[in-house]
């Protein structure tokens, strides 16, 4: 089309070869892969404009519902800063952001993990079966419920990643039928003839009690001492999420592990001739995912409830979907995606005093990840074209490292 | 050439996209009934001037006058309407269709009841046929003709929507030299009709077959217009188009030594189904060798060097390669050597073996990767590009500042993507990258496809280079002429065999293109779009 030319340079060759205009990537894979503008100021400009957006769009939403949107946000924020709700709002995040993690893991390569949801229940709930029956001194209880998680997570994972490179079954397939199994796993294995017993006094069915050797105390001892008074109990295991969020950085970008990953999901045939094994890595890859799935639930398990029962916190996995998305797959976006996330749930209860339904902050967070997606993808685009030019321009203005470094002026033809 | 008004008059074009300049006050007549030649390299700007002309773009400032009457073309239908057809390098024919339907199809003539009329449709291109020589058969499926037909029935076509100016962007690129022949003999005979052929090419003895007239376009410019073939020689031709004179492929002395690097024998691949794609095949590379292979794209060159690369699975035969430094390993063994016939991709490139693929965007780059990012891919395990596990970004950095300086890659910095390049950019990026580590044997598919010819020849300097101390190359490459030039041995593959080893010293491109489409058995060549970029 209108791909600039360079009459100064006759090396711009242009269609003459099968496939020299690139195909652009499709819009699906670059959202999902979180590939976004590159430059400083559009990376951090990019999400501000899409929650400005956004906000925008939530407030003609609550207007539609009769509700005053100012009173109503003003009511959420109001809310969400009073000290209990920071509280949850943190264990809600870090909930969100092991999950979102898990989920980037997969979409770093373009695989769609949708079994995450399956793999942290199964993994925490095997992990809590685990930690109940048996009691280990400190430091060791806790590293073996939290290893068992990973290794649940992971071979629960793997099958899907199996499956793929040996039967080429599709991995959202596969994962979505894991995770009806995994429920059905649970639901069989929930029941007080097997791995859990009846909680007297009501319906609730819950594995054992995990020892108070094997559990994690919370963060706030650590906290008051840098001075932060909180009322409710901050999940011990939130560095673990922290933990996480750096190695995963770290080796997408600081690790041949992580180039052949990136490498993989932006072009699989690119990556095959270049020497990646493309089968072993989308078994790696299921498997860190479902590794990091397996964390999902520790904060809860170790740090509040120290049983798996139905009243387990679900559905994890899908809200990572979305808060992966919405943070780019980039550990300190996830971050933020989580936290926000975790913001508008906490704060929905807050709407039916104002005469909101609750549920329109379902509505928020698709328009938020609706909107960051669509203006990183049209950023991203507008990036490249102006890339393209900026690279054409510089060069008919002679400016040219090639030639810079050889100090000369010369053309080569 | 009659005095008369010109088929296409062009007056002062310029062209301009953000930032640069494509096409720059171009003047261009065009006689009626003539073939008209216009060269240049790549990139000089023919394509965005012809498809000004075909109302693809439009022009910043100019005029265009066809049969005397200035125009306004807005739309590839508008330049149709006025009688101008383009006949694109890469066919757009529907294969599962015949020749009679993709020939009308958008423009099918209608019965009283609102069917196609095929009847009229097939007396018209029977005529159209006879009247100028296009022999194709209309009810044969289009899939199963090979290159030339289906130039044909693009040439139909275009001449089935009235056209009486054709512009011909490229047409030899994917013909061997038997079907370009046939293909000038066509283009006489529309001329004799009276039709005007504007024909791109940057192969000059092609333009100074055919033309009538030739115009020279430099750096979106015409340096050059209406020259008389039978004045200008050929050197004058490259020295115009590229303002400097024209490098040839060639090897002087022989650097081949006795030591094989790569032992390939009986290599098979089959295709899913059964079907021998690869048959058969030995071939030995030596130290300081380059073997070329020729044949027709889509004969089984590309699942070869992939068996080589280790990407697709050898069915039987084996591979064997020689291990060790360049000069490191005693010569006591000129046999032998690691069978690595089952080795991963990686482990191959490893040991040594570097590789241009064919297809840069599919297989040799990531686009939406840095530049340094694309220096690394395919020595991911290799210094300067890592220490141990951990990527070296300094390392892989500077190494790729050092390519880019010693392959003249034009880009302003290495942290631009490489989809920001140009494909020729793209390319000596990628040569330099496979050509850094010293490896021992380099699979080259195309090298110096869609580049100027400046780079074409350092490239071929490297080339040269590289093989005097010690490297051994397998080059495949639809540009005979460097074929012909560059190679040491130079093998013929057809139907997936290898059927003929010629001499490159005496073979000339004509019995090479002969050999390549099966010594005389013309009809059988698979579709392939292959495209020639040497000059």
């Amino acid at each position: 089309m209108s791909e600039p030319k360079d009459p100064g340079k006759p090396d711009l060759s242009k269609a003459e070869p099968p496939s020299d205009v690139p195909e652009p990537v499709p819009a699906w894979k670059a959202i999902m892969q979180g590939l976004g503008p590159t430059g400083l100021a559009l990376r951090i400009g990019s999400p501000l404009l899409a929650l400005l957006i956004s906000l925008v769009i939530t407030m003609i939403l609550l207007r539609a519902t009769g509700a005053d949107p100012f009173s109503s946000v003003q009511s959420m924020i109001d809310y969400g800063t009073t000290e209990n709700s920071i509280v949850d709002i943190v264990n809600r995040a870090t909930r969100y952001y092991l999950s979102a993690v898990a989920v980037a893991i997969g979409f770093r390569m373009a695989l769609l993990n949708i079994g995450v949801d399956g793999q942290y229940r199964l993994a925490a709930f095997l992990a809590a079966a685990l930690g109940g029956a048996i009691t280990l001194p400190a430091p060791l209880g806790q590293l073996l419920v939290i290893a068992a998680a990973m290794v649940v997570g992971g071979v629960w994972a793997a099958i899907a990643g199996v499956l793929k490179v040996t039967r080429g079954v599709s991995e959202v397939l596969s994962t979505i039928m894991l995770n009806a199994i995994a429920t059905g796993l649970i639901a069989y294995l929930l029941n007080d003839q097997r791995l859990a017993e009846l909680r007297p006094g009501s319906n609730n069915v819950a594995t054992p009690k995990i020892p108070e050797d094997g559990r994690v105390g919370s963060l706030n001892g650590f906290l008051s001492s840098i001075g932060i008074d909180l009322p409710g109990a901050v999940y011990g295991l939130l560095p673990l999420a922290i933990v996480v969020g750096i190695v995963f950085w770290v080796v997408i970008n600081h690790t041949r592990f992580g180039f052949d990953l990136k490498v993989s999901g932006m072009s699989p045939s690119a990556a095959q001739a270049s020497g990646v094994n493309a089968r072993r890595m989308i078994v790696y890859t299921m498997v860190a995912s479902g590794v990091v799935a397996g964390l999902i639930g520790m904060p809860e398990l170790l740090g509040a409830s120290h049983e798996y029962s139905l009243n387990f916190p679900a559905g994890l996995g899908f809200t990572g979907i979305t808060v992966a998305l919405l943070g780019r797959n980039h550990p300190a976006g996830i971050a933020l995606a989580a936290l926000l996330f975790a913001f508008l749930d906490q704060t929905s209860d807050v709407l039916q005093e104002v005469d909101v339904p609750k549920e329109i902050v379902g509505v928020m967070q698709g328009v938020v990840v609706l909107t960051v997606v669509i203006v990183y993808e049209l950023v991203r685009r507008w990036e490249i074209r102006l890339q393209q030019r900026t690279v054409a321009a510089e060069l008919a203005t002679g400016h040219d490292l090639a030639r810079e470094a050889r100090g000369s002026t010369g053309s080569a033809s | 050439m009659p005095e008369q008004v010109p088929a296409v008059r062009l007056t002062s074009i310029t062209k301009r996209f953000p930032g640069v300049v494509a096409n720059r006050d171009v003047n261009l007549t065009i006689e009626r009934g003539e073939v008209h030649a216009l060269c240049g390299e790549n990139g000089a700007g023919k394509s965005t001037l012809m498809k000004i002309l075909y109302g693809m773009q439009r022009p910043d400032e100019g005029a265009i006058e066809i049969e005397g009457e200035q125009v306004t073309l807005r739309t590839p239908a508008d330049a149709i309407g006025r009688g101008i057809g383009m006949v694109h390098q890469h066919f757009k024919l529907a294969d599962n269709l015949t020749v009679l339907e993709n020939v009308i199809l958008g423009a099918e003539p209608r019965t009283w009841f609102g069917g196609i009329d095929f009847a009229a449709a097939r007396a018209r291109i029977e005529e159209m046929s006879r009247a100028y020589g296009l022999s194709v058969d209309p009810d044969v499926l289009v899939e199963t003709l090979g290159v030339g037909k289906r130039q044909r029935v693009e040439i139909l076509k275009v001449l089935y929507r009235g056209a009486r100016v054709l512009i011909l962007d490229e047409p030899t690129a994917v013909l061997v030299p038997q079907e370009v022949d046939e293909l000038f003999g066509n283009l006489r005979e529309l001329r004799a009709e009276g039709l005007t052929v504007l024909f791109i090419s940057h192969k000059l003895d092609e333009v100074l077959a055919v033309a009538d007239t030739i115009s020279v376009i430099r750096r979106g410019t015409t340096v050059a217009t209406r020259l008389d073939p039978r004045e200008v020689t050929s050197r004058r031709l490259a020295e115009l188009m590229v303002g400097s004179e024209l490098p040839t492929p060639e090897l002087r002395d022989s650097t081949v030594t006795e030591d094989v690097q790569l032992d390939i024998s009986g290599l098979t691949v089959l295709t899913p189904e059964g079907r021998p794609v690869v048959d058969d095949v030995s071939l030995r590379i030596r130290r300081g060798e380059i073997v070329g292979l020729a044949g027709v794209e889509g004969n089984g060159q590309t699942e070869l060097i992939e068996a080589i690369m280790g990407i697709r699975h050898a069915d039987a035969g084996t591979i064997r390669f020689l291990p060790g430094g360049v000069g490191g390993r005693s010569p006591t063994m000129t046999r032998g050597g690691d069978d690595i016939t089952h080795w991963a991709t990686r482990k191959r490139r490893e040991a040594g073996i570097a590789y241009i693929p064919e297809d840069r965007h599919r297989h040799g780059l990531v686009l939406e990767g840095t530049l340094w990012e694309n220096r690394m891919l395919g020595h991911q395990t290799q210094p300067p590009n890592v220490r141990g596990p951990w990527i070296d970004r300094r390392g892989a950095r500077r190494d790729t500042t050092r390519i880019v300086q010693a392959y003249d890659v034009r880009t302003p910095g290495i942290d631009v993507p490489a989809a920001a390049l140009s494909g020729g950019n793209q390319q000596k990026l990628i040569v330099g990258r496979e050509m850094s580590g010293e490896p021992h044997l380099l699979i080259a598919a195309h090298p110096t496809r869609g580049i100027d010819v400046g780079a074409q020849a350092a490239i071929w300097d490297h080339l040269r280079q590289a093989r005097a101390d010690g490297l051994a190359v397998l080059l495949i490459s639809a540009d005979l002429e460097e074929l012909i030039g560059m190679s040491d041995t130079l093998h013929v593959i057809y139907g997936g065999r290898l059927v003929a080893e010629v001499d490159p010293r005496t073979v000339t491109p004509e019995d090479l293109g002969s050999a390549m489409t099966g010594a005389g058995d013309d009809s059988g060549d698979s579709s392939g779009d292959g495209s020639g970029a040497g000059s």
